[in-house]
Order: C-alpha cells, then sequence, then structure tokens
C-alpha cells in the first residue's frame, strides 16, 4: 500500500478507531475517554493538512476495497470532497470540545461519544466516496450512527424525535438504493466522473434517467431537508445541543447537500441534467424550501426550533446554487456549503449555552441576555448577521455568488428569491438581537445552572467553541481571497473539476 | 499431511460432533459443554480447511469404508457444501460458548443443571452430526436419513424445556417434521422406481435425458419431495409450526434452530431444484418466489405485531427465510454476474449469523429482565449496553442495511432482479428490509427509554447476571455478520460461484 493509498484509510481511521476503543471504556474513565477523543480530532487535523497540501499540488490519494466481484468500495480525496472533509474536521474538534463541556457529569458518555466518532467517519466516508456504492454505505451508516446521538436522552420525547427522524431516513435511504441499483444495471458502474457518466445512455433513455434523478435526490434530499422531506428536522431538535450543531452543520443535512452536488455534478453531469430539463424544477423546489423555511422560522419561540427551519432553508441555498446553471452559481453553492456550517454551528454553541448557563429556552426569555452572556452573545450577532448576509460576513459572499450565477443564468427570479429570504432572515434574527442586547434583563434567569466566574460567563469549554467559530466565519468573511478561504478552494474546484473559467 | 487431512476432513466432520454428543450424555452436562465446544473448535478448523483446498483445488470426495458408490456411500463436498458446514461450525461453536454461560447460570452450583441445559449438549451436538451429514451427502435417500436425523434432534431440543407450551410446540414441530420427511421419503421411492438410482450424479443426466417427455410419476416424485422439504423449510403458508418452536425455546435452541436447522432442507430445496429436478421443476419456478414474497411480507407484519420478544425475532425468520427462495427463478435464468446461488448462500450466512446474534440477545435481555413482552426492554441501553449492541448490530444486517453481510446480499439480489426486469421482486425486497426496520426499531427505541430512579434500583434487585462470555459469544456472532459484507463477500462467492 503506498503513502496516497495510506493516508486516506488513515483519515477514516483516525475517527473510527477511537470511537471503537470508547465504546469499551468504562463510563468512569473520563480523562482516558476525552484524551481520545481530541487525539482523534487533531490526529484527523494533521492528517487532513496534509491531503489539503498534497491536492492542491496536483497529488491524488484514494484506494478501493472489493466487497463482491464487480463492487468495489471506492475511495478518493478530490478537491470537492477535501473542502467538505475538511469543514467536519475543523468543526467536529470544536463540536467535541463543546460535547465534553455540555455533558460534564451527565450519563452515558461513552455511547454519546462513541456514536459521536461513529458520525463523523460516516461523514468522512461519504466525502471521500468515489461511487455511488461507497456513497450509499456511508450515507445509511450516518443515519446509523445518529440514531442513538438523537434517542440520547431517553425521554418520550427524545423516542419521538428518533422515530420520526428514522422513518425519513430509512425512506429516503430505500429510495437512493432503487435509483443506484437502477443506474447501475444501466451503466454497469456508479463511479463519480468529472461531466457526469450517463450521457452515453442518451438519446432513448430520457424518461428512465429521470426517474433515477428523482429518487436519488429524493434519497438526498431527506438529509438536506428539502421541502415536503423536512418533516424530521424539527422534531430531531430534542437532542442535545452538541448534537444539533452536527445533525446541522457538521454531519447530516450537509451530507444530504452535498450528496446533491455529487449527484447533479459528478453522476449525471451539469449539461447532461441541464438537457434533460432537471435543473429548473430543482431550483425552484430550492427556492421554495428557502422561502418556506424562512417563513417558518418567523412563527418560532422556541430558539433551537427558529434556528432548525432556518436550516432548512440555508440548505437549500446549496441546493439552488447547484442548480444554476453556469460556473458562478456552482462556486456560490460550494462555499456556502462551508460558510452555513461554521455560522449555524455557532448559532447552536450559543443557544445551547443560553440553555446550559440560564435555562433560557424560548426566543421570549432572551431579554437582556447580552449583558450577562456577551461573548456568547457576540458570537450568537456575528453569526446572525452572517446568516442575514450583512455586509463584509461570510453569507454575504454566499449570497453574492449565488445572485451573480443566477442572473448569469438567466433565472432572474432566483434572484428576488434570495432578497426576499434576506429579508425574511433579518426578520427572524434582529428581533432576537434587539432583544439580547436592548431590552433590560429580568430580575432573575427561568433556571440558572451555571454562576458567573469573574470574566467567564459560563463553563470554559462552552464559551470557546462558539468564540473560535464565530471568529473563523468573520475571517472567512473578511478575507474572501485569501488562500486558505473556502472562495479560493471553491473556485478551484469550479475550474479544476468542472473545467469552468471563473470570472 | 495437509492433504491427508483434507482427506480425513469429510468423516471427521460427522465423527466428531456424533463421538461428543455420546460422550456428552456420558459425562453429564459439565464437562460434557467442554468437550462438545472443543469438539465444535476442532470441526470448525476442519470446515476452514476443507474451504480452502475446495477453493484452490474443486470438490472433495471421500468413500466412506472404501467402497464407492454405486455399492458405498460417497461423501461429497462441493463450495456450497463447504460455505454451509463453515457457517454450521462457527455459529455451532459460537452458540455453545452462549449456552454454557446461559444454561449455567440457571443453576447455583455446577451439578445442578435445568433439565433444558442437562439434555442441551449431547441433543446439539447430534444435531450438527446430523447436519453435517447432510451437507455430505451425495444420495437423496442419504439426505433422507440426515433429514431425519436433523429433525429428531431439533424436536427433542424444542421438548427439552419441559413446559406444557414446549411440549406442545415440540409436538406441532414433530408433525410437521414427519410430514415433511413422509412426503420426501415417498418422492425419493417414485423416483427410485422411474430412473433406478438415487445418486444425484446419476440422476441428474436421467432426467435431464427424459426431460422431453416427463412421466407424471416422476413429475409428482418431484412436487413431493419438494412439497416436504418446504414444509420443513416453514416457507409460507407452512411456517405455522416455526413461530411456537422457536419463539418457545431457550434462547441456544431457538438460536440453533433459526439459524441452522431450516437452513439444511433450505439448501436441499436449492441443490435439487437447481440439480437434478431442474428440468422437471422449470414451470414451477415461480411458485417459490412468490411464496417467498409473501413471506417476507407476512413474517415482517407478523413481527410488527407480536407483543413478545422471542415471537418477534421468530417471525422474523419466516420473513428473512423469505428472501432465500425468491431467488430461484432469477437463479434458473442463465447471468453473467455473481452465480445467483453464491448469492443465496450469501444471504444463508448473514441470516445464520445474525439471527444466531439476535435469539442470544433476546435471551440474554429475557434473563436479565424477568419479562418477554416487547414494552418491557425500557431501560436495556444502560443495562446491557453490549448486548443491546449486539441485537443493534444483527437487526442491521437482517433489514440489510450496510456496510452488513445483509446489505451486500441484498444489493446483490436487486441487481439480479433488476437484470432480469423482475420489478416487483426489488419492489418486495426494498419494502421487506423497510419492514424489517420497523419491527427491529421497535426494540430499540424502548430499550433507549429511561427508567424512573425507583425501578432501576427495583430491577437490579431481582436481576440475573448473564455471564459476560455469554455476550461476548453473541456479539461475536453479530460481528460477524457485519464484517461478512466488508471482508467475506469476495472469497465467499467465489467459493460458491466456482463450484456450482
Amino acid at each position: 500500500m503506498t503513502f496516497n493509498e495510506l493516508l486516506p484509510l488513515l483519515v477514516l481511521c483516525s475517527s473510527l478507531l477511537p470511537g471503537l476503543a470508547i465504546f469499551i471504556l468504562p463510563e468512569r474513565q473520563h480523562r482516558l475517554r476525552t484524551g481520545l477523543n481530541l487525539f482523534g480530532a487533531v490526529a484527523k487535523i494533521v492528517l487532513v493538512s496534509m491531503l489539503l497540501v498534497g491536492v492542491q499540488a496536483g497529488e491524488s490519494y484514494g484506494f478501493r476495497h472489493a466487497v463482491a466481484p464487480g463492487l468495489e468500495l471506492v475511495f478518493k480525496a478530490d478537491a470537492l470532497g477535501l473542502l467538505f472533509i475538511t469543514l467536519s474536521t475543523v468543526l467536529w474538534l470544536f463540536t467535541t470540545l463543546y460535547a465534553i463541556g455540555y455533558l460534564e457529569d451527565a450519563p452515558h458518555r461513552s455511547r454519546f461519544f462513541g456514536f459521536f466518532s461513529l458520525c463523523v467517519t460516516a461523514t468522512i466516508g461519504i466525502a471521500m466516496a468515489g461511487n455511488l456504492f461507497t456513497f450509499f454505505v456511508f450515507y445509511e451508516l450516518l443515519t446509523l450512527a445518529t440514531f442513538p446521538l438523537v434517542a440520547h436522552r431517553g425521554t418520550p420525547d427524545a423516542k419521538q424525535g428518533a422515530t420520526v427522524y428514522l422513518a425519513y431516513t430509512l425512506a429516503g435511504g430505500a429510495a437512493l438504493l432503487t435509483g443506484i441499483v437502477w443506474l447501475e444495471s444501466l451503466t454497469h458502474h456508479t463511479g463519480f466522473t468529472h461531466g457526469g457518466f450517463v450521457a452515453g445512455l442518451l438519446p432513448g433513455n430520457e424518461s428512465t434517467l429521470v426517474a433515477i434523478f428523482v429518487l436519488l435526490i429524493a434519497g438526498v434530499g431527506v438529509k438536506a431537508a428539502i421541502v415536503p422531506l423536512h418533516g424530521w428536522l424539527p422534531k430531531a431538535m430534542v437532542a442535545p445541543a452538541p448534537v444539533s450543531a452536527l445533525l446541522h452543520a457538521v454531519a447530516v443535512v450537509k451530507a444530504g447537500a452535498f450528496g446533491v452536488v455529487r449527484i447533479v455534478y459528478e453522476v449525471f453531469g451539469i449539461d447532461t441534467a441541464q438537457a434533460l430539463g432537471l435543473l429548473t424544477p430543482l431550483a425552484a423546489i430550492a427556492a421554495f424550501t428557502i422561502i418556506w423555511g424562512s417563513v417558518f422560522a418567523l412563527f418560532q419561540d422556541k430558539l433551537k426550533k427558529r434556528l432548525a427551519y432556518s436550516t432548512i432553508s440555508q440548505v437549500s441555498y446549496i441546493v439552488l446554487g447547484t442548480a444554476l446553471f453556469g460556473p458562478i452559481g456552482t462556486i456560490g453553492g460550494l462555499v456556502h456549503l462551508v460558510h452555513q456550517g461554521v455560522m449555524k454551528s455557532t448559532l447552536f454553541f450559543a443557544a445551547g449555552n443560553y440553555a446550559e448557563t440560564l435555562g433560557i429556552h424560548k426566543v421570549s426569555e432572551m431579554n437582556g441576555v447580552g449583558r450577562r452572556m456577551p461573548a456568547t452573545t457576540i458570537a450568537f450577532s456575528l453569526a446572525a448577521l452572517g446568516m442575514m448576509g450583512a455586509p463584509l460576513t461570510a453569507g454575504a459572499i454566499s449570497k453574492a455568488w449565488l445572485g451573480d450565477g443566477a442572473s448569469a443564468a438567466g433565472m432572474g427570479w432566483a434572484v428576488w428569491v434570495l432578497t426576499a429570504s434576506s429579508l425574511l432572515n433579518a426578520a427572524y434574527f434582529l428581533p432576537i438581537l434587539w432583544r439580547a442586547w436592548f431590552r433590560p434583563p429580568p430580575s432573575s434567569w427561568p433556571e440558572e445552572h451555571i454562576a458567573r466566574r469573574g470574566l467567564l460567563e459560563t463553563h470554559g469549554l462552552l464559551l470557546a467553541p462558539p468564540l473560535l467559530t464565530a471568529a473563523l466565519a468573520l475571517v472567512f468573511g473578511l478575507l474572501p481571497e485569501d488562500v486558505a478561504s473556502p472562495l479560493t478552494w471553491a473556485r478551484m474546484i469550479a475550474e479544476r473539476e468542472y473545467g469552468l473559467v471563473t470570472p | 499431511m495437509i492433504e491427508h487431512l483434507t482427506h480425513l476432513a469429510l468423516p471427521l466432520l460427522i465423527l466428531l460432533p456424533l463421538t461428543s454428543a455420546a460422550l456428552a450424555f456420558a459425562l453429564g452436562p459439565g464437562r460434557g459443554a467442554s468437550l462438545v465446544i472443543a469438539s465444535s473448535a476442532l470441526q470448525l478448523l476442519l470446515a476452514l480447511l476443507l474451504a480452502a483446498t475446495i477453493g484452490s483445488a474443486g470438490p472433495s470426495h471421500h468413500a466412506a469404508g472404501g467402497w464407492g458408490a454405486p455399492l458405498g456411500i460417497d461423501l461429497v463436498a462441493d463450495g456450497l457444501a463447504a460455505a454451509m458446514l463453515l457457517l454450521t461450525q462457527g455459529v455451532a461453536l459460537a452458540l455453545f460458548v452462549f449456552a454454557r454461560g446461559y444454561f449455567h447460570q440457571d443453576s447455583q452450583d455446577a451439578d445442578h443443571w435445568a433439565p433444558a441445559g442437562r439434555y442441551f449438549w449431547p441433543l446439539a451436538s447430534f444435531l450438527v452430526a446430523g447436519m453435517n451429514a447432510l451437507y455430505l451427502s451425495e444420495d437423496i435417500f442419504n439426505l433422507y436419513v440426515t433429514l431425519e436425523l436433523v429433525g429428531l434432534a431439533a424436536v427433542g431440543l424444542v421438548a427439552s424445556g419441559g413446559g406444557a407450551t414446549q411440549t406442545a410446540a415440540a409436538l406441532r414441530y414433530l408433525f410437521a417434521a414427519i410430514l415433511g420427511s413422509g412426503a420426501y421419503l415417498l418422492g425419493v421411492a417414485l423416483l427410485y422406481g422411474s430412473y433406478g438410482s438415487v445418486s444425484i450424479a446419476a440422476l441428474t443426466p436421467a432426467i435431464a435425458a427424459s426431460a422431453p417427455a416427463v412421466t407424471t410419476v416422476a413429475l409428482v416424485a418431484a412436487l413431493l419431495m419438494v412439497t416436504g422439504l418446504l414444509i420443513k423449510s416453514a416457507l409460507f403458508p407452512f411456517h405455522f409450526w416455526l413461530p411456537p418452536a422457536h419463539g418457545g425455546s431457550p434462547a441456544p435452541v431457538s438460536a440453533l434452530l433459526s439459524a441452522l436447522v431450516v437452513k439444511a432442507s433450505i439448501y436441499l430445496v436449492l441443490r435439487l431444484w437447481l440439480g437434478p429436478l431442474q428440468p422437471l421443476l422449470a414451470p414451477f419456478a415461480w411458485l417459490p418466489a412468490i411464496l417467498g414474497a409473501s413471506a417476507i411480507l407476512w413474517g415482517s407484519w407478523q413481527a410488527i405485531r407480536a407483543e413478545r420478544l422471542k415471537l418477534l425475532v421468530a417471525y422474523s425468520t419466516v420473513a428473512q427465510l423469505g428472501y432465500l427462495f425468491i431467488a430461484l427463478p432469477l437463479a434458473a435464468a442463465s447471468t453473467t454476474g455473481v452465480a445467483p446461488v453464491a448469492i443465496v448462500t450469501l444471504q444463508a450466512v448473514a441470516h445464520g449469523l445474525a439471527k444466531a446474534a439476535m435469539f442470544a440477545a433476546a435471551g440474554i435481555i429475557l434473563h436479565a429482565t424477568g419479562r418477554d413482552r416487547v414494552s418491557d426492554v425500557a431501560g436495556i441501553a444502560e443495562r446491557l449496553p453490549l448486548t443491546l449492541f449486539t441485537f443493534a448490530l444483527a437487526g442491521v444486517s437482517l433489514m440489510g442495511l450496510p456496510p452488513s453481510g445483509g446489505f451486500l446480499a441484498k444489493w446483490l439480489l436487486i441487481d439480479l432482479a433488476l437484470a432480469q426486469g423482475q420489478w416487483w421482486l426489488v419492489a418486495v425486497i426494498i419494502a421487506g428490509g423497510l419492514l424489517a426496520a420497523v419491527y427491529i426499531f421497535r426494540v430499540l427505541r424502548q430499550a433507549f427509554l429511561n427508567l424512573p430512579e425507583a425501578e432501576i434500583e427495583a430491577e437490579h434487585q431481582k436481576a440475573r447476571v448473564v455471564p459476560r462470555s455469554a455476550e461476548w459469544a453473541a456479539f461475536a456472532l453479530a460481528a460477524s455478520s457485519i464484517l461478512l459484507g466488508i471482508f467475506g463477500g469476495v472469497p465467499l462467492l467465489q467459493l460458491v460461484g466456482g463450484s456450482v
């Protein structure tokens, strides 16, 4: 096995092996468990950095393993996959830190962190999948690994939320499986190829290909929470805050959105998809989801629910960018994959801090919270402004590229959708910021668990992750042209993988 | 040396368990258990050796007592038989380790075993001897004899619990088994009358040669044999005896029956249907497929409705056996990809491992809680995490989710069905997976529920301890059903695909 084959395997193992080890650790081995978690997360960052440097220099990484004659698990670390891998790896470290603080002294931590590591392993597998078969294997593994996390609290509510989550995702998986095997029976392989690999079936199989496209997109659309397949997401909010961050920013919805990107670009190919007339309906569904999620977010008083509907809306930006015919929209969608992840995890960390520190679960309880918890609220505000697309934020960059992409593709209506969504975002985020900063605090908080200690408004491990992710979002917004920025990487993907020329 | 040992592997695979069955009876359960476990470990090595030899050098023969056919009895093993032998020895070994812990903790001191535990060792070892003989037999009359050996040992195991419901279940099972083997024997007699031989090797060309003008007698004979075997295989609608027998027995017995015993008669259906009886039965190929599809839907539905945990697992067996039959019409048509028989074998092995693990896990859960309703598993995630993990991993394979052996088999089955344009089979397979998810997650989500503090205390008070060895043996089975999907597919499919 050469080094270029070994490296992707090591990236997978850096979360898989610590995860398996954590499962068999006794509950009281707190230090060893934390050590294993952090060792895995840091090792993964180092390994992924090596991949990033290599891929930028034009190296290719990957390995394959046959599970049956003619059926292979194929892993490759290409530029597109690495965008997602890097996002998940960095956010995994922050989310792990946060979870260690959040679950201090809570029961079942071995189980929690074991499945947490499995989730990240599945996500990395999805990102590195070199064919649809491998993608499906890890996509379903992700479903299985998240179930115990959603059910973690063990309350009847958690049971209900986990059941709904499974019903949606397993049905989606069945659709995906049907689509993949159907496609394989026509093409005899499912390897992701630049520009797609179904063009050879045309002309003659138009309706079959449309049906397969619908099955595949419905399959990944469940995790991407595209309306009307989004019903699980608000219900899954019963999970602990680190899990919400994992579901919304690091793993689950991102896996769905990433699947849409792979299917449109590397299974069908953007030209074939356009020729089959599939992109406009996809863009229309994405636009509808953007508006739908934003409108529902307006009416939620529970903070986490409002954020959940906001996720539904924001993830479809990625889908919209993918469905826009042209390089500019592609870049907008890809860059938003990263931007949304960083901003949304900040918001969930902050929401978790309010709940853990002061017992605040509702928007209506947030009056004056900025004075009690200034650092958390600054992080929350930065991320919320980014979501609205305020100038100089990461969100503004995503929206600018998406808007330009829509105009360039001759889909002027999409620009109106983006504008309307920005206004709606402002309508549901600005009142929160107003309450937090400008309304007087109540005489007592709903349930104060953690008292202020000097400058520390809450537990240190709860405070650091949102500040770090907020800082990242700020940097992405202020320095978009930097070598290490997601935008630069997204442009490289568009140039290199799709042969598109970017302005 | 190795070559010589391989030559001896065939008779040893029958003689070893037979001898240890007799000795276990004489020695009693304590030392008997150790002996049976040691013997199965040796058998597993022999089966591995046999599979390796067949994989590289082709089928293996042994003429018992030096007398070859047609005078003597020939023992023959090809890739398919080797795979089934391997499954049998592997599952039996793990289940015996599990059973020692499971039965032992029933009683306080080593000399006091419950009746089920006392009779388990000789009967189970005898059962394994019968199954090994079945996989190694080459003529349809010997197959009848081995079928009866397996059936009687299995009925004995079901009855060994001694309760009224278990005796009733055993009687019902006995009735079905005798009906099945009777029909089969009648068919064998009629075939012998028509073709003058019971050797599969001799019958295959003879029947093929007479195929254009099939006599009614030969046709009736073939149908009788297959129907008898289908009754013994519990294919819907002949499944009536299975849920009480499998759901009511002690856990190690249920696991042996569900994972291994039903596979023996299904193996015979495959072997005969795709072998000598092919020309006679070709027009009926759709019948088992339709029955198999009905079994998947009906069995899953009953599992979803079952209130008792072990009954749920037993109905899951009814459903899962359906998958083994729906490939029959697909197997008849020639295909270019993976051999259909190999896919069915993969499914059988995956189900064998997963179902043994699941019954074992269910047994541990019942022992710990002392109650057997699905609603009673609440709080198990806290008390028996390893066992719940075992149950879940086995469930992953049964649902056909990756990366398990069940998934790989299902993927290949769908591929096969699509290649022949059989969309309704694709729909059944997909629906079966979703229904399986419903009944398995019914258990899992209940297990994650927290119990109120007071109840936890009460549960711990009356909890009976299950030995760690039993928990880990069950886990090993479940883990193998998962690893089969990643590392076992290629060798297994090549072993079986190359030989049939």
